[in-house]
């Protein structure tokens, strides 16, 4: 287990490495923003008078690094702000305050994140059952109908925006089959039941595009797979198509597919802003394009951060995922 | 009932005609083996007999009948049950024919779970049993290891434990050993020879190498194109062969019992330089010793211990009176770090002279691809140096070449060849592309390709061209020196009989000095001037190849020579019969030792993996 033990440490430090040279760029790409970031927080019809005191009370004229050596102060020690009349202690892990409402950014994201999970690991089960699915039974029939037609099929769901996708199912399953009310958003501790319900269309639409790239790939790697000597050996021993297919051909077909998700799972989380809007979704994606527009840069940095979080434990977790799956594989 | 019955046997693949015609006859209990270069059809028998043809595209006519199951015409299930149940394959690459993925034991148990009812756990149970049976120690732990934590050897016997499981009648060995190492391969056929008295089972042996078929069977079917060329049992077919075709195929094996066929030209040389070198040097392995960048060589003159200290950078007289042009002190290359760092060559110490040819021999993990690699300059050693006539080299010199093992993965196959071939003149900076295409054609029609060969692609050539133009790449650059790393292991022996011919046209006509690294013993004896013999990254053995072979000293080399297949049957059955009684004393005493050897070999490859 020391070796595991070294690999999550390497890990770990590898990800705070990561995390902090994103911030560092994201402060910079704000930083270099033209437009008066002061006069945007504080409206069109404010005085000058009352800019220059938004821009003081928000510490903007300060030079960059200091900006940046504040925001990693609040991380790791808490920090108090003024908001004018009272003043506002935000505990450490604190990632500031939004220059729009004033609230603490770790709260905005507590709030959206569990929206955002919501949608995007109901999905995800849907993708890999689906896509993978699709390919194994693409590989199995291969060279037959069964494999054409679903070629074909998963080539259109690539070609598909998602957006039409998800308008698609609204309109035929809640507008005109009247299936399904109109989907809203309820949260999972309020009542998972309806919390299910009104996630339905929402996970369909963002895992039909994404099955079509899983399926396309389990079927190219699983091609890959049967192609190997190792799968002529178990034909040479008689045994079945089925168990070919399902226990070996899969099993050797299976890192490409952990890779993928790990990508796709960690841009999903702040990158479903589609479907988020399209469903009324109070996620990260919105959030954050919201954040950008009015460039409220301590959400932006947060939820950058958060994304950037789940990216890298989702890789991680490939990665440990990859050593159980073939046991050449070494953690390092 | 015979046991195989093959009648009019055709198979073709789109235009190819693999097999044309084909009968063959395999009574129960009996042993046939094919024998024929690559592109003989001998694979594609095999696989009919198990009717893996079957949906491959490959149109096949004539019948074939294993066991009393008619291969053409059964159904997929009564074809199941033949497959492994009545008629096992054991397959060439040990590596990639085992499922990476799963336990052998389980893999074993799996295919036996296929023929019988047995519960998992009985299936489990017998997967052991037969991984015992075929040597593998520890069965029972071993057997939950996965491929990659076995060696070469242990695949190979886990493959044959995987066709014991059923019991069938029949076992098709399809190049059972081509991948191993000798003295794993004589233990292998050892193994199947005591395999086949014990069970009575069938067997028929596909493969490239007449020796391993002069081991192990009773009948030999030779082929080629397709066709049987000569059919009849070992001793005639091997002994007094009757079609020409066969006389040229075992004329063009090497032979380890035989001195070095020199052609005419050639002994003259020899003859003269044997008169310049007499008095002085013998047996040129410098014994190492570095201290603090002054190189200390110990040479033996006729016996005669004597002493002469180097410093370096001043060029060494003596060397070059001796004709030495590339001289190797104390050389020495790890691998990994901290406590998976292993010495893949361990202070080897040797002087190659003005055309000779230095034949380096030994087993896999030997180090003697290291070696070549740092003769080269293509890996730095970790100690001692590699001296040019004297000179301290860094880097890659272009007067030392390689010749590289597989001509395939070493030409760029997007790049036509004569571009491959003026890399190292264009790398030494010449510019005038009239010229570079002048030399390169020079080059092709030297190696025996044709001038018009620039423009074509690796692919359009065969295993053998392709060596060539290796060959005419490592010339290009007029080196004095060329490595040679393992360059004819691929080829067909009649292919590799021609580029080992090149070679030493060459040699004469150019005052190459030739480093021949490779693990076939009669290749080396039959280009070699001086051998050495490497193990576990160090020299063993040097010395004139006569010597070497003829009156082998090392435990080791012994051991080595020993298992080389003899063409003569009945040396092969004395040399079989030695071979036990030695592995009987030695298993007694070594047991517990080969045991961690193999645990060691394993938690190695598992480093280099990461």
């Amino acid at each position: 287990m020391s070796g595991f033990a070294g690999f999550a440490l390497r890990r770990a430090a590898g990800a705070v490495l990561t995390l902090l040279a994103l911030s560092v760029i994201i402060y910079v790409v704000f930083y270099a923003t033209p437009g008066n970031v002061a006069q945007i927080t504080c409206g069109p019809r404010c005085s000058p008078e009352q800019v220059h005191q938004v821009a003081q009370q928000l510490k903007l004229d300060d030079p960059l690094y200091l900006r940046y050596w504040h925001f990693l102060e609040g991380i790791v020690a808490g920090q108090d702000y003024s908001t004018g009349t009272s003043v506002e202690h935000c505990s450490a892990p604190c990632l500031g305050l939004s220059y729009q409402s004033d609230q603490q950014v770790m709260r905005i994201i507590l709030t959206k994140l569990p929206v955002s999970l919501s949608l995007v690991v109901g999905a995800m089960v849907l993708w890999l059952l689906l896509g993978v699915g699709t390919g194994v039974l693409s590989a199995w029939r291969r060279g037959r109908f069964t494999e054409r037609a679903l070629t074909g099929v998963t080539l259109a769901g690539i070609a598909t925006p998602v957006f039409v996708i998800g308008l698609v199912l609204m309109i035929v399953i809640c507008g005109q089959l009247e299936l399904l009310p109109f989907p809203e958003y309820v949260s999972l501790s309020d009542d998972p039941e309806q919390w299910a319900w009104g996630l339905l269309l929402p996970w369909f639409t963002l895992a039909l595009g994404e099955a079509a790239y899983f399926a396309r790939l389990t079927r190219a790697s699983m091609l890959e797979t049967l192609a190997e000597d190792h799968i002529r050996t178990f034909r040479a021993y008689g045994v079945s198509e089925r168990s070919i297919v399902g226990r070996h051909a899969l099993r050797g077909a299976l890192a490409p597919i952990i890779a993928l998700n790990a990508n796709d799972f960690g841009s999903a989380v702040g990158g479903a802003v589609l479907v988020e809007s399209l469903f009324g979704l109070p996620g990260i994606g919105q959030e954050l394009v919201h954040a950008v527009n009015v460039v409220d840069l301590p959400v932006v940095v947060g939820m950058v951060l958060v994304i950037g979080f789940f990216v890298v434990v989702a890789n991680a977790v490939a990665d440990v995922l990859y050593a159980v799956a073939d046991r050449r594989v070494v953690l390092t | 009932m015979s046991l195989v019955q093959v009648s009019d046997l055709t198979v073709d693949f789109g235009d190819l005609r693999a097999v044309d015609g084909l009968s063959l006859r395999l009574e129960q209990g009996a042993a046939l083996a094919l024998v024929g270069e690559s592109g003989s059809g001998k694979s594609t028998v095999a696989s009919a007999l198990l009717g893996l043809h079957r949906g491959t595209g490959a149109r096949v006519s004539g019948s074939v009948e294993v066991a009393g199951t008619d291969v053409a015409r059964a159904p997929e299930d009564a074809l199941r049950r033949l497959r492994g149940g009545k008629a096992a394959m054991v397959f060439q690459d040990p590596l990639s024919s085992l499922d990476p993925y799963y336990a052998i034991g389980d893999q074993i148990a799996e295919v036996y779970r296929v023929h019988t009812r047995a519960s998992r756990r009985a299936a489990r149970a017998r997967a052991v049993d037969v991984l015992d049976r075929v040597g593998i120690a520890d069965a029972r732990r071993r057997s939950r290891s996965r491929p990659h934590e076995f060696s070469g050897g242990m695949r190979q016997r886990a493959l044959i434990a995987m066709a014991l499981a059923c019991e069938p009648e029949l076992l098709i060995a399809d190049e059972p050993t081509t991948a191993l190492d000798v003295t794993v391969q004589a233990q292998i056929l050892d193994l199947l020879h005591t395999l086949r008295e014990e069970t009575g089972m069938g067997l028929l042996l596909v493969t490239h190498d007449v020796g391993v078929a002069a081991e192990s069977v009773d009948d030999v079917l030779v082929m080629r194109h397709g066709r049987v060329v000569e059919h009849g049992s070992v001793g005639a077919v091997l002994g007094a062969p009757s079609e020409a075709y066969t006389r040229e195929l075992l004329g063009a094996v090497p032979r380890v019992d035989a001195p070095r066929a020199l052609p005419e030209a050639s002994q003259e040389a020899v003859l003269e330089s044997a008169v310049v070198e007499e008095g002085v040097v013998e047996g040129h392995v410098v014994e190492e010793a570095v201290v603090e960048g002054v190189v200390h060589g110990e040479a033996v003159v006729e016996g005669v211990v004597h002493e002469e200290a180097v410093v370096e950078g001043v060029v060494h007289e003596e060397a070059i009176e001796e004709g030495v042009v590339l001289e190797a002190v104390g050389l020495r290359r790890e691998f990994g770090r901290g406590k998976r760092a292993f010495a893949a060559v361990d202070g080897v110490s040797l002087t190659i002279r003005r055309g000779e040819t230095l034949g380096v021999v030994g087993e896999s993990g030997s180090g003697k691809t290291t070696l070549g690699r740092m003769l080269v300059g293509l890996l730095e050693p970790t100690a001692g140096e590699v001296r040019d006539i004297g000179h301290a080299r860094v880097g890659v010199n272009p007067a030392v070449q390689m010749v590289f093992q597989d001509p395939v993965s070493s030409l760029n196959p997007r790049r036509s060849v004569g571009e491959s071939i003026a890399d190292p003149l264009r790398a030494r900076g010449e510019r005038d592309e009239g010229r570079i295409r002048g030399r390169v054609r020079a080059l092709l029609e030297r190696v025996g390709l044709e001038a018009a060969h620039y423009d074509r692609y690796p692919h359009e050539f065969s295993g053998g061209q392709r060596q060539r133009v290796g060959i005419a790449r490592a010339l290009a650059a007029d080196p004095h020196v060329i490595v040679c790393d393992e360059p004819v292991s691929a080829l067909d022996v009649t292919t590799q009989a021609q580029v080992v011919a090149l070679l030493g046209e060459l040699q004469r006509e150019l005052g190459l000095a030739l480093v021949f690294v490779a693990h076939d013993l009669a290749v080396v004896r039959q280009v070699s001037d001086r051998v050495a013999v490497m193990r576990r990254g160090r020299l063993v053995e040097s010395g004139p190849a006569d010597e070497v072979y003829g009156n082998p000293q090392d435990p080791y080399t012994q051991q080595l020579l020993a298992a080389v297949p003899a063409l003569d049957p009945e040396i092969a059955a004395r040399r079989r019969a030695a071979r036990r009684r030695a592995a009987a004393q030695e298993s007694a005493r070594h047991e517990s030792a080969r045991r961690d050897a193999d645990l060691r070999d394993a938690d190695r490859r598992e480093s280099a993996v990461t």
